[in-house]
């Protein structure tokens, strides 16, 4: 019985799967304190659409899937601050604009393409089974960088997030912060892909803070039960996805919807009571 | 150093083909506190945050310590818009919210210092909001919602305080703490530029009181001000011209 349950920890690609699980469920939710709080719920599922036209571009050239990722990923990122400010349109606009259109391009490289197509399923649903030790080392390098970057700048993002205009009279830089908030985004959802896939990161993003926000009027305590909620919820799926030898991006993924209903739950349970 | 914290200097300000301002000039010294009135429209809220560098002059410029207002160090503005359009159920307590004024001064990594836990305690303190420093933002009165945010823009310790019309719709109590902050303040040698509705109270909250209809139609002691009519005179006009754009 017991070697069953410890099954999945004795194989070298589900340690290392483990391990990717563990950072990008951390660095998911902890960002995503601040997507949800900023009302960007649709930049993650843009900023995963938009890798593809690297992803696809990367793969016609022989490139590293990496790179393309993280040059389509970030450009686009950009693309959406500076679309927002120059056209103005909302920031959900401005997404929705430029998210379609690379992936589109994606699609349309592809279709033009007369070598065999790539293996989409890969991307679209992810494959957190096949990470190799490289991807492990840069799964981690990012992570790094992106906690690095959040640490410095957590303050200026709360007091952006929360008054834009009082914080910028005050004299913070609030594009830079915009930017360097969108860049890191799309560095998380680039080591997201293959844990969860294109289809699914979004989720990864929003939905452990939506559920740590049922629970906690608190900024920091929404940051670390959202953190709690993501890692709880990448590194269980995996695990449960394993023992039910389902895909482990939906797994991941439900388990995380849970929790959410869960809170809600409790929530309700607790102002029942307070009443 | 300049003794003038602001300089305003033929200050136009258009919004597409609307003209909000239309050659404003001002000085503020410091220690000073600077009263502008003038009608809905007449440019008022437009002036503030050209001088807190929110909006660009379209000609003319706006020089604080010295410097347009881009340029200056962080922290040494404390602006109080007139409605804070902030979402209300944001995680944050009435302390998280005063505590952000000392963001602009804190380096990444840093923790609070002892210095910026005072600024605190003492913003905190000087608009009575001690007991409900723990209390979420949601669960305050309006007056109580901008004795907050007039603490944190205190907590800053800005070398210019901004302040759009912050006793409309407070109670009076609220207005009264707030009159005996700002006079205090200025005592210490803070500048303060706030824009008002309440002409009748304009000489205790002010030292100068500045008349703004697009232009400044007047500028001088508010006493001087209020008996020259300046003010009755733009009140009938604007019935003429408040609707054309």
């Amino acid at each position: 019985m017991i070697q069953v349950l410890l099954a999945p920890f004795e194989l070298d690609f589900m340690q290392r799967a483990f391990l990717a699980a563990l950072v990008v469920g951390g660095l998911c939710s902890t960002l995503g304190t601040y997507v949800v709080l900023r009302k960007l719920s649709f930049i993650g599922d843009g900023l995963a659409h938009a890798s593809f036209a690297g992803i696809v571009i990367a793969y016609l050239r022989g490139g590293s899937f990496w790179i393309g990722a993280a040059i389509a990923t970030i450009v686009t990122a950009l693309g959406i601050g500076f679309v927002h400010r120059r056209a103005n349109v909302s920031l959900d606009t401005a997404i929705g604009v430029l998210f379609t259109g690379a992936f589109a391009l994606g699609i349309f490289l592809m279709s033009r393409s007369t070598r065999a197509t790539l293996d989409l399923q890969s991307f679209l649903f992810g494959n957190i089974l096949g990470v190799s030790p490289n991807d492990l080392a840069l799964v981690v390098g990012l992570g790094v960088i992106v906690a690095v970057v959040v640490g410095a700048l957590w303050r200026p993002l709360l007091y952006t997030s929360f008054d834009r205009v009082v914080a910028q009279a005050a004299g913070i830089q609030e594009r830079f912060v915009d930017d360097a908030l969108l860049v890191v985004l799309a560095l998380t959802i680039i080591v997201s892909l293959q844990l969860v896939g294109i289809v699914l990161v979004a989720a990864l993003l929003v939905t452990p803070a939506a559920a740590a926000a049922q629970l906690t009027k608190r900024f920091i305590p929404m940051m670390l039960l959202s953190a709690g909620f993501g890692i709880f919820s990448a590194v269980g799926g995996l695990y449960a996805s394993y023992q039910l030898q389902a895909s482990s991006g939906a797994t991941i993924v439900l388990l995380a919807t849970l929790l959410f209903f869960a809170s809600l739950g409790v929530k309700a349970l607790r102002t029942r009571v307070v009443r | 150093m300049n003794e003038n914290a602001v300089e305003v200097r033929n200050l136009h300000v258009r919004y597409d083909r609307v003209i909000a301002l239309d050659g404003v000039d001002f000085d503020l010294p410091r220690g000073t506190a600077m009263g502008v009135v003038g009608p809905n429209g007449s440019g008022k809220s437009t002036l503030l945050k050209t001088v807190a560098g929110l909006i660009k002059p379209s000609d003319g410029t706006v020089r604080v310590q010295g410097v347009a207002p881009q340029k200056l160090p962080p922290g040494t503005i404390g602006y109080v818009p007139q409605i804070e359009d902030v979402d209300w159920t944001f995680p944050v307590s009435v302390r998280d919210v005063v505590n952000m004024g000392r963001y602009p001064r804190t380096g990444p990594f840093r923790r609070f210092s002892a210095h910026d836990r005072r600024a605190v305690a003492r913003a905190i303190d000087a608009l009575d909001l001690g007991t409900l420093a723990d209390r979420h933002i949601s669960e305050l009165s309006g007056g109580q919602q901008q004795r907050v945010f007039v603490a944190r823009a205190i907590a800053q310790e800005p070398l210019l305080l901004l302040l759009d019309e912050p006793t409309t719709g407070v109670d009076a109590a609220t207005e009264d703490a707030l009159l005996h902050l700002v006079r205090g303040l200025v005592a210490d040698g803070l500048p303060v530029l706030m824009t008002t509705h309440d002409l009748d109270r304009a000489p205790e909250w002010f030292d100068r009181l500045l008349v703004v209809d697009r232009r400044v139609l007047a500028d001088g002691r508010p006493e001087n001000v209020l008996e020259s009519g300046a003010y009755a005179g733009i009140r009938e006009h604007t019935h003429t011209h408040g609707h054309k754009r």
